[in-house]
């Protein structure tokens, strides 16, 4: 989609050759989950990827998880409404996705990776799509089942989960231009990575909210003391 | 004349608006009154249950106080010091004033109970012989008496007539640790005769004596099992640190309870928190006859008591259970010595209820030390108070026992009634659900059943009704699934000839 970036939104929208490219690209997921070395070699090399098929297929991702808390069958999956929050669910998705992509790009791009943020991104988002596929139809499913059968529901949901892991490794291998073993490494690598980063991360907003618990102190004392 | 009339019956009109006021306004007055003493009086935060989830749901009081009895209330000569224990039989009431050396025997009275004998001493062959601090007593069927005598070191029993039968000391056998004292703390005895005694310091499980007072063995210790990560564990600990680790010790036992079947219901207190969580501590145990544990477990939670603790009010940690009493419907109840609850638990283990609290104020307790139950009433010994506080059902407590005692007994379609009154005092009340989703079940009202069972989170119940109603959803409609079917199959068909077809007449 490089040929669209400083194009504004609004005219990108209208534009025909911008939804014919957008389909194509999406539709190349499909291609990718089913031949994942071509595939994740082409879709950042050959450009048959984009960066809006990628963000549609992390939407779609969402909004799949929203809908599987909502509409899949209390036999699978129980949703305590009380203690739910949009918000969070959206969130214990996409901040994963995203430190991943920075922890990944941080480790690999000092060890000869050849992807970019952008390619890390994309390649991860395009393998998630058998997460798309598979969940949709198992909400449907968890509703004509019984627990007896809850086998089936186990077994597609964990082959989805599967399909789209491996699917990440070899988009790694592949962006990167890296042997199995060493994709492995660092994928194991960026996953101790991404601990440091909550940690640092936890660390810091620890001392922020101490800093400004100490200025909200600060400014009580004060105003205790003039009134 | 006229004009006279109508300024009286003004007057009077405003004599009676002035009446209708007051009569409004002391209404209003009694309205706001009466709310407050239509409940029994406690706080509102007295009696729960515990949701699907682990939340606290405050429900109505399933008891009532009725009388507390204490040393004055019952005219005692001498004032009831440290009592240790309870025990009902048919309409006598026995404490065991261990401070006193001796056990009050009571008779019930219409709804109260009256001071009828003092046992502090008995006859052996002529000479008379007092106890030291009784821990405990238990009447068997015919009458005989069975007394823990802990500061003696014996356990006594006794004829009605207060004749020693037979002495129980501590057992000359070699599976018995002749090193520890012989501290009998409570005491149950079988149809049979045989005795079960629960001795302090000895974690080895209930010692069992026959009739004639024969030492036979210990029953209900529990194998102790070591998990792969309490092997690491214990390679990887310091020996300071193996002393420490009290979960490798066999349980002690704090409290039994022999229920109307012969089944000895046991309570200990000695085990960790982590083992609780994952089912592994079982405070509360039912022995069979060889002494394995058969209760019965199918509630969403095990009988554990709380199952959310926290740390409010200065208390912490896991509800510590310090006895047992089984009603004649099968439906237990604990006491938590730590925070002064009862936890009510039906045949399947799945709690009824939960009230109770640590205070000075009546339904409160400082240290509830033994429990018992009279027909439906619960009495509560507090030995720091030195009092018994007697409860009794209120209506909606009689409601749950009868739905349960109902569905015992076969009889689902009056359980559910009984269960949807239940629900109309108590909303959150889950199991009240599953009990009209059952009888639904058993009626054939698959749809209603599913709705039952899904509001109650049951997805095994869910499922058997689920599976039943999909059954006639595919039998009503199976006309439409061919239907689809086929249309699927001769769609893509139809649509590849129409295609071809169309490319043919271009093509020409």
């Amino acid at each position: 989609m490089n040929g669209y970036a400083g194009i504004p939104l609004i005219r990108r929208l209208t534009s025909r050759t911008w939804w014919q490219r957008f389909l194509q690209t999406l539709r190349y997921a499909l291609h990718v989950i089913v031949h994942p070395f071509d595939g994740f070699w082409d879709l950042t090399r050959e450009h048959r990827g984009s960066m809006a098929a990628a963000n549609c297929i992390v939407f779609l991702a969402l909004i799949i998880r929203i809908l599987s808390l909502q509409y899949t069958s209390f036999l699978f999956m129980r949703v305590n409404w009380s203690r739910i929050n949009v918000f969070t669910e959206f969130l214990t998705v996409l901040l994963p996705l995203l430190i991943w992509c920075v922890a990944n790009w941080s480790l690999t791009t000092l060890f000869e990776g050849k992807g970019r943020m952008r390619d890390i991104y994309m390649g991860t988002a395009y393998a998630i799509t058998p997460y798309v596929l598979i969940q949709l139809p198992l909400i449907f499913l968890s509703n004509v089942i019984t627990v007896e059968e809850g086998a089936f529901h186990m077994v597609l949901s964990g082959v989805s989960l599967l399909w789209s892991g491996s699917l990440i490794v070899f988009a790694m291998m592949m962006i990167h231009d890296y042997t199995l073993g060493k994709t492995l490494a660092f994928i194991l690598m960026s996953l101790f990575g991404m601990l440091v980063i909550i940690f640092v991360m936890l660390l810091f907003f620890s001392l922020i909210s101490d800093g400004i618990a100490y200025i909200v102190s600060l400014y009580k004392e004060i105003s205790f003391r003039l009134y | 004349m006229r004009c006279m009339k109508t300024a009286r019956t003004n007057r009077r009109g405003r004599g009676t608006r002035a009446a209708l006021a007051a009569l409004l306004f002391a209404v209003l007055m009694i309205l706001t009154v009466l709310p407050a003493r239509a409940q029994v009086g406690y706080q509102n935060q007295y009696s729960y249950t515990y949701d699907y989830w682990g939340d606290v749901r405050y429900a109505p009081d399933a008891y009532r106080v009725r009388s507390v009895m204490n040393s004055s209330s019952l005219g005692l000569d001498i004032s009831m010091a440290a009592p240790g224990s309870l025990f009902v039989k048919g309409d006598r009431l026995y404490i065991a004033d261990s401070g006193n050396n001796r056990i009050l025997q009571l008779k019930r009275d219409g709804d109260s109970y009256i001071p009828e004998r003092t046992i502090d001493s008995f006859t052996d062959g002529g000479t008379a012989d007092t106890f030291k601090s009784p821990g405990d007593i238990f009447v068997t069927d015919e009458g005989d008496m069975f007394i823990c005598d802990t500061g003696n070191e014996r356990v006594l029993k006794l004829d009605s007539g207060l004749n020693l039968l037979l002495t129980i000391r501590k057992p000359l056998d070699e599976t018995f640790d002749q090193r520890v004292s012989f501290l009998p703390t409570r005491v149950v005895a079988d149809v049979t005769g045989r005795a079960f005694v629960l001795i302090r310091n000895v974690n080895k499980g209930l010692a069992k004596f026959e009739r004639d007072g024969r030492f036979t063995g210990f029953i209900g210790a529990m194998p102790v099992s070591y998990s792969i990560t309490d092997q690491i564990w214990r390679v990887l600990s310091t020996r300071a640190q193996r002393e420490q680790q009290a979960s490798f010790v066999p349980t002690e036992f704090d409290n039994v309870y022999i229920d109307a079947k012969g089944f000895i219901y046991s309570v200990t207190t000695t085990f960790s928190e982590y083992d609780l969580m994952w089912d592994k501590a079982r405070p509360i145990r039912k022995l069979n006859a060889v002494g394995s544990d058969i209760l019965v477990k199918n509630g969403e939670f095990p009988p554990i008591g709380d199952i959310d603790w926290g740390t409010a009010g200065g208390y912490s940690g896991p509800s510590k259970f310090s006895d047992i009493t089984v009603l004649h419907n099968e439906v237990y109840v604990a006491l938590d010595k730590v925070r002064g609850r009862l936890f009510g638990y039906d045949d399947q283990g799945r709690n009824l209820w939960i009230f109770g609290g640590s205070g000075n104020m009546s339904a409160y307790f400082r240290n509830a030390a033994s429990i018992e139950h009279s027909g439906y009433d619960l009495l509560v010994l507090d030995s720091l108070e030195a009092s018994v506080t007697v409860f009794e059902p209120t209506e909606y407590g009689r409601m749950i026992y009868l739905a349960t005692e109902q569905y015992q007994r076969g009889e689902y379609a009056l359980s559910a009634d009984s269960w949807q009154r239940v629900l109309r005092l108590n909303g959150n009340f889950e199991l009240a659900y599953i009990g009209i989703g059952r009888a639904l079940l058993r009626e054939g009202n698959y749809e209603q059943a599913m709705r039952y069972f899904k509001l109650a989170n049951d997805e095994v119940n869910y499922s058997k009704a689920f599976q039943e109603q999909r059954k006639i959803w595919v039998e009503e409609n199976i006309g439409w699934i061919f239907a689809v079917f086929a249309a699927a199959l001769a769609l893509p068909l139809a649509l590849g000839r129409l295609k071809r077809v169309r490319e043919e007449l271009r093509d020409i």
